[in-house]
């Protein structure tokens, strides 16, 4: 069974639509991205999941439980991490992970030793009695990494988990996530602006304007594409093209040097020309697509484009003042 | 079973926060604090030598109960509207996610702001001897329950308006035109019986006159009667309190709730 499942989901504030009839679902021990511009219907589809917004209409349920009529069994499984900050700078960070605990009905004893794994998991077991006022952003997000599983979720959300960090960091982060999804086989969800992170996920959707228009692995994705390009540089660039055409019957292009061509597998295809080909051959380069690519030609625009949502502006308003908090 | 067990560790985790963060922060205590003891001395010490004393009962010990009376009003509000603190640094989230109802939340809040509020009134209370004011045991065990009644449903008052409030911003408005006329207009200062008409209306309909007269009651029995003494039986202002309290403790639930 399923461990998200979503169907045709809305959610409107008032006359915007943030979600416009989307379905997915997540398989247990998946890292599902979920990946779009600013504005997009990301930390609303995040909020709906989490029981803190109900949709306007369609089904969501997380871990087998509905997520507006068992919104409890829900919160029961899920653990979260916010895009903004959501930690008392005022606790140490033992406290603020001892409320969350109790928060989740854990006993004394049981919390005490998951607050040690956890911090220890971060890297942040030295610090436990410090207040959080004094940690870096770094060091808050690693703290909101632990609390978020103190309570061992079944699905783990992330908004945005490495948004504003720096790169060391948001590679530790990562390291974190896939050390927790090879020890614990917990179901990560997460939502992202950034390409090279989607990379790392087993499956994402690209949200714009509110609706999914594409979902798969990123490989599939990618090779949904125009595919891999291949440059391969001779002396006779003419008689490449044309031995490429008669052997292998595809078409290329001349330019100086040598020709390009494009194709579907060019891993698997660079090799057999290499071999198969008797031109002789100078060079050789592949480019493969980026996630930049498949979502300049799904949507026409670049995923980081400041202000390429005409209604983000709106819809942080509707949030503002719709949402409740 | 588990089930109550579990909201009551939220309920308690909830006032603990508060609670730990109010005695860390020193300086919060000692602002907290000041505001009662110079009212007290400044103002009760420097009147104490205009006004004669009415039936063995000077100013300052007059104004003592008005005193606790806005210690716990000013406490619980405060407390309260933490509320909106925490839904701004983010922090409300992570209660509104978690597996508990809406109601231990509220009581959490409540509890948090009536212990905090508790705590400064037996600060306070170290004064009753320096102030000439003797009282036994169970009057000491009567102003405790009083005071506490009052504190949760001042907190729960607090909850509210915090629950209504969107920003930070609103909180002069709330200080201006809502905690200090509540304070002045509740006898505190002054006999609600000596009011101007219009004030003494208002003042009659204000909660926390009947709060700090149940504490005349016990603190200035001898007084009854005076301008300086307790104005309605003690039965009357304990059940306006109580009612009080039932009103705000449910009105907070529902607020809170649609707001959450």
């Amino acid at each position: 069974m399923s461990n998200i499942s979503v169907n045709s989901l809305v959610k409107k504030f008032g006359a915007v639509t943030a979600v416009d009839g989307i379905s997915f679902s997540v398989e247990p021990g998946e890292v599902f991205g979920f990946l779009g511009p600013n504005g997009a219907g990301k930390s609303t589809t995040i909020s709906i999941l989490c029981t803190l917004l109900a949709p306007t209409s369609g089904r969501a349920s997380v871990g087998g439980f509905d997520c507006v009529r068992d919104a409890d069994a829900v919160r029961r499984s899920i653990g979260i991490i916010f895009q903004d900050p959501t930690l008392d700078n005022g606790l140490t960070a033992f406290e603020n992970l001892l409320f969350h605990a109790y928060l989740y009905g854990l006993d004394r004893r049981a919390a005490r030793k998951r607050i040690d794994d956890a911090l220890s998991l971060v890297g942040l077991d030295g610090r436990k009695n410090e207040l959080v006022r004094k940690f870096s952003g770094g060091m808050k997000r690693r703290l909101e990494i632990a609390r978020g599983i103190l309570n061992y979720p079944k699905v783990l959300f992330m908004d945005e988990p490495t948004i504003g960090l720096d790169p060391q960091t948001r590679n530790l982060i990562w390291e974190f996530i896939r050390e927790l999804k090879k020890n614990t086989g917990v179901t990560v969800f997460m939502t992202t602006h950034y390409l090279e992170e989607a990379e790392f996920c087993d499956r994402i959707a690209i949200i714009d304007l509110g609706k999914i228009i594409a979902s798969g692995t990123p490989s599939e994705l990618k090779a949904g594409l125009q595919g891999d390009t291949l440059k391969l540089s001779a002396a006779d660039p003419k008689g490449l093209e044309s031995e490429i055409r008669e052997k292998f019957g595809m078409d290329s292009k001349i330019n100086d040097g040598g020709i390009t061509l494009t194709v579907k597998r060019g891993d698997e295809i660079l090799p057999a020309l290499i071999r198969g080909l008797s031109t002789k051959i100078t060079a050789v380069s592949m480019t493969t697509p980026t996630l930049n690519d498949v979502f300049l030609s799904l949507t026409g625009k670049n995923i980081r484009e400041e202000g390429s949502d005409p209604y983000g502006p709106m819809r942080s308003y509707a949030r503002k003042n719709h949402g409740g908090h | 079973m588990a089930n109550i067990a579990h909201e009551m560790k939220a309920i308690y985790v909830i006032s603990y926060r508060e609670l730990r963060k109010f005695i860390r922060e020193k300086s919060r205590i000692m602002g907290t604090m000041a505001r009662p003891i110079l009212w007290l001395f400044v103002v009760g010490g420097g009147m104490s030598k205009l006004v004669r004393p009415v039936s063995g009962i000077s100013y300052i010990q007059f104004i003592f109960p008005g005193m606790i009376g806005m210690t716990i009003l000013f406490a619980s509000i405060f407390s309260a509207i933490s509320i909106v603190w925490d839904r701004e640094f983010g922090f409300l989230k992570e209660i509104l996610v978690a597996p508990i109802s809406r109601f231990s939340v509220v009581v959490g809040k409540a509890m948090a702001g009536t212990s905090i509020s508790m705590l400064q009134v037996l600060i306070l209370l170290i004064f009753v001897p320096v102030l000439g004011i003797r009282i036994n045991a169970p009057q000491f065990l009567l102003l405790i329950l009083s005071s506490g009644m009052l504190a949760f449903s001042l907190t729960c008052f607090g909850i509210l308006v915090a629950s209504r409030m969107s920003s930070y911003e609103g909180f002069n408005i709330i200080m201006n035109f809502l905690v200090m006329p509540m304070f002045f207009l509740s006898g505190a200062m002054y006999p609600v019986k000596l009011m101007p008409p219009a004030l003494r209306e208002i003042a009659y309909a204000n909660p926390l006159t009947y709060g700090v007269d149940g504490l005349k009651n016990i603190l200035l029995a001898s007084a009854s009667g005076t301008p300086m003494g307790p104005e309605y039986p003690a039965i009357v202002d304990f059940a306006v309190v109580a009612g009080f309290l039932v009103v705000t403790a449910v009105l907070a639930n529902l607020s809170f709730r649609r707001a959450a």
